[in-house]
């Protein structure tokens, strides 16, 4: 695909029916430094992820579909789209094992409290009001985030194992929560800087030394036997 | 500073300005601009390229829903009122969005004659804020023919 390795890049799928607003949210997602695929309908947006060709299965390898997947690290969507909603697709993700720790943000034009619920109920981190501004895309950085420090870390505990995906889900929780008190324990200390920007170069440093035998190591440039760093001691380095 | 530009970034301002205050324009406008940049330099001009083809296949869907004779089909002509709606919100085209919000009262009361009025004034209206805002293109191009910069105009 490209990209260059150790910057921290996003890679969002945007899903509306409007070539208006795809070009729009394009725009906002490029400005906020993503990489950003449109599709027009909630089928494409399946097809792109790869469930409608069958890739699912109960064996452990369906946690690492395509590579395209892996990167994803949010999907944007269209509430009112004809035949599939934006609610159909969410329903879709979050019953698919391979797909459903991927951060849904939902957009519509309207304002209806029972569909901005049942969507955040469904499991949608956030609902956007159209237009979208892009202040409304700052507020998806740390989901971002979050999923793409899971991921790695997910990869290295599913290396050694056989283990079904059940097996893998109870232990994600345990991650997720020690990451969030990392990085909680981290702000006091630079509360001088603007708090987002200092989370994002954290993140970056633990990226950058988080490494595994999946990942290529011309990627980075960086050996694979580093042991997994601590947070705190990228503190002191930063 | 050369006279002549400064005289054209006057008439820039000013016109652009009235845009806004003619309710031609609201803020998703200056949103829209704010995202063009050197490395998108033609952003705003591209997504209103974009927004008219839509009017232009939209009130031709919504004339031709009316068109039927025998019984008219609201829902489809409300679908594309829909569709208008959200792409003059998004890009900050005011009175299209206002009349969009009326048309779609129409359609849900079926009024058969109101919507076809309504649709009149919403094919002239795209069609104006289209002139309007080809001439504020005209007017950035001739500024910077002239050597100077566009203005970033404060419309608060």
């Amino acid at each position: 695909m490209g990209m260059a390795a150790a910057e921290c890049q996003f890679h969002v799928l945007a899903v509306d029916d409007s070539l208006v607003d795809r070009k729009l949210i394009e725009r906002l997602l490029q400005k906020s430094s993503c990489q950003v695929t449109t599709v027009d309908s909630g089928y494409k947006a399946l097809e792109f992820l790869g469930l409608r060709q069958g890739t699912e299965s109960n064996d452990p390898t369906a946690l690492s579909p395509s590579p395209q997947v892996r990167k994803m690290n949010l999907i944007i969507t269209d509430y009112c789209m004809p035949g599939m909603t934006g609610y159909d697709l969410l329903k879709k993700l979050k019953e698919s094992p391979a797909f459903k720790n991927i951060p849904v943000v939902i957009m519509s034009s309207e304002n209806v409290p029972a569909r901005i619920s049942r969507c955040l109920e469904e499991g949608a981190e956030e609902f956007f009001l159209k237009p979208v501004r892009l202040a409304d895309l700052n507020k998806l950085k740390p989901h971002m985030m979050k999923t793409k420090l899971k991921n790695q870390k997910l990869e290295e505990i599913i290396t050694p194992s056989n283990d079904e995906n059940g097996t893998v889900a109870a232990v994600e929780p345990e991650i997720k929560d020690s990451v969030e008190m990392e990085i909680i324990k981290m702000l006091p200390i630079q509360s001088e800087t603007e708090p987002k920007r200092v989370l994002l170069q954290v993140v970056q440093q633990e990226e950058q030394m988080l490494s595994n035998n999946k990942r290529k190591s011309m990627e980075e440039g960086l050996s694979t036997d580093r042991p997994r760093p601590r947070l705190e001691g990228i503190a002191t380095a930063v | 500073m050369d006279a002549h530009v400064a005289q054209l970034q006057m008439q820039y301002r000013n016109y652009i300005l009235s845009l806004y205050q003619q309710g031609f324009l609201d803020d998703q406008f200056t949103e829209l601009k704010s995202l063009q940049d050197d490395g998108s330099p033609d952003f705003v001009a591209e997504v209103l390229s974009l927004f008219f083809d839509d009017c232009v296949k939209l009130v031709g869907n919504m004339a031709r829903a009316l068109d039927q004779t025998g019984t008219v089909d609201f829902s489809q002509v409300g679908a594309n009122v829909h569709q208008l709606k959200g792409s003059s919100s998004s890009v900050g085209a005011k009175r299209v969005k206002g009349l969009c919000i009326n048309f779609k009262e129409l359609c849900e009361a079926k009024n058969y004659e109101g919507c076809v009025r309504c649709l009149q004034q919403v094919d002239i209206e795209y069609k104006t804020l289209k002139a309007k805002l080809q001439d504020m293109f005209n007017l950035e191009k001739q500024i910077v023919q002239a050597g100077g910069i566009v203005p970033q105009v404060d419309i608060n």
